[in-house]
């Protein structure tokens, strides 16, 4: 099964109006620092970046290292300047790509 | 993550800083406040680092060091002449010194962003704020980490 | 003889101690309330809530057909909201067919080999802890109303014994922590009750979701016990019993815990 996102923008927003968005993808970031129980080290596999554009501007972007939790977590804010489409990227190892969108009516 | 081995032995630090990226085959090390350092001075410069303008939300004493929320908020107008660029958290005591790297400009309209973190033991946890002219702004703050009771074998 | 009024003396003694052990009714507290105040901002929005992501997968399962049978969840049992609703809440239940209560997970396989004809889902598999989160979500802020009946009794008390018999090499029962000491601090956390309100739920310590016997065995590995394998009678009789020691209390699923 794919990974799974769930993003959290609101549906509508007044032109102007400084909006918070949340963000939650499912993936085990695996910081690469655990042994298994053979004593072999458990390769890194995380998401290294989340990009966001929004009527393809880029308004936030982070870089993420093996520090963050797993199911990672993110919060930002932006300004509500037209409506559109929001775009998610997350990226990481092991060409893990993953991009989801929301809609934002601004009025 | 709770499986380190967190003996504080003296780690090597090379001026490129030594992080545990490349396959180490002992147990993860814990990083020193030098590699700390280092990793700020790869961001900062010799830039001078001032204490203000930023408020790093950790909660004091954390449940559990695999999942803790942070917050980092900075006191900016957020405009054009005037905004943050980026922000940087780094911790003292995980294997590696980098938490986070965030890039803002004047859309954000606000400088507040959350997420969450793994602390592998009580420990320093700074965040760093680079300005649109050139400053840096900084808020540390200090966090007691505790180990589950029970720990879980996953080879039963 | 003397001996036997000593011996009902002591019984009786033994038993009302057993009874003062026990948490009165309305002490009893849910391990939300022991939580910080972020670990439970993280529980109370969805879009925080780590197991939402569970719910999520296992909305989408319900509608996915399996089996040789071609039957998805959704073609028997319609719409999970109305028909799942209260579901969760009172299982374990008694299962007819074995004669014996069964936990969620047994009565979701039970479907699936028997109805959907489709081989039965792994514990801790990810789309077994989906579908029980999807289902579980659907009693959230009901009470626990397990059945307590001369059918189910014999297994509710055999899930008793385990909880109060001191078992591994520290010598511990259930409890002596769960309900002796609950409140108190050990490695700096609180001690909860111990309560099953909030099965499955994304425990921080595992980073991912899980369920109640997944957190029983790593109780009896912690007390240097031995688990009983996933699945075994034991633990459905003891989440029946946690489950009635909890009745009346409001189900969290999917919950978050340290």
């Amino acid at each position: 099964m794919s990974a799974r996102a769930l993003i959290n923008v609101p549906k509508t927003a007044k032109r102007g109006e400084v909006i918070e968005i949340r963000t939650l993808i499912s993936h085990i970031m695996e910081t690469g620092f655990r042994h298994g129980t053979n004593g072999q080290s458990i390769p890194r596999d995380i998401i290294t970046s989340l990009t966001v554009r929004y009527n393809g501007e880029e308004i936030f972007s982070t870089l993420l290292y093996p520090a963050i939790a797993a199911n990672p977590f993110v919060t930002f804010s932006t300004v509500a300047t037209e409506s559109g489409t929001l775009t998610f990227t997350w990226e990481g190892d092991n060409g893990f790509s993953v991009t989801e969108e929301a809609k934002i009516v601004v009025a | 993550m709770n499986d380190l081995n967190l003996t504080r032995r003296g780690v090597l630090l090379a001026a490129s800083g030594i992080a545990a990226g490349a396959a180490l085959p002992a147990p993860a090390r814990a990083n020193t406040p030098g590699q700390m350092e280092a990793a700020i001075r790869s961001v900062a410069g010799q830039a001078k680092i001032q204490k203000g303008k930023v408020t790093l939300d950790l909660p004091p004493l954390v449940e559990n060091g695999n999942t803790v929320s942070m917050s980092v908020t900075v006191d900016s107008p957020m405009t054009r002449e005037n905004h943050v660029r980026a922000i940087h958290v780094f911790n003292e005591k995980n294997p590696q010194p980098n938490v986070i790297t965030v890039r803002l400009g004047p859309r954000a309209g606000k400088a507040h962003v959350a997420t969450r973190i793994r602390l592998a033991d009580t420990q320093k946890v700074i965040a760093i704020a680079e300005m649109s002219d050139g400053s840096f702004w900084s808020d540390t703050q200090e966090v007691i980490v505790t180990l589950a009771a029970c720990l879980e074998d996953p080879t039963i | 003889m003397w001996w036997r009024s000593l011996l009902a003396g002591a019984l009786a003694l033994f038993l009302a101690t057993l009874a003062l052990a026990e948490i009165p009714l309305d002490q009893r507290r849910s391990g939300y309330d022991m939580m910080s105040a972020s670990t439970k901002a993280m529980q109370d929005d969805d879009t925080s809530n780590p197991a939402t992501l569970s719910v999520l997968d296992g909305e989408a399962l319900w509608s996915r057909k399996a089996g040789s049978e071609g039957k998805a969840c959704a073609d028997c049992h319609g719409d999970a909201e109305q028909s799942m609703r209260g579901v969760a809440a009172r299982y374990p239940a008694f299962s007819a067919a074995r004669g014996r209560p069964i936990n969620l997970e047994q009565r979701i396989n039970l479907c699936r080999t028997e109805q959907q004809k489709a081989p039965p889902l792994a514990y801790e598999s990810r789309d077994l802890l989906a579908l029980t989160a999807f289902v579980g979500r659907q009693s959230r802020g009901m009470p626990i109303a397990v059945e307590n009946s001369d059918q189910t009794r014999p297994f509710i008390e055999a899930g008793r014994k385990s909880y109060s018999a001191r078992q591994g090499q520290l010598n511990l029962s259930c409890q002596n922590c769960h309900d002796d000491n609950w409140g108190q601090k050990l490695a700096g956390i609180a001690m909860p009750q111990g309560h099953p309100n909030g099965y499955p739920l994304y425990r921080l310590e595992w980073q991912s979701l899980g369920s109640l016997q997944r957190r029983l065995r790593n109780c009896l590995i912690g007390m240097r016990a031995e688990p009983y394998a996933y699945g075994a009678d034991e633990y459905v009789d003891l989440e029946l019993f946690l489950m009635w020691r909890a009745r009346g209390m409001t189900m969290e699923t999917p919950a978050v815990r340290p």
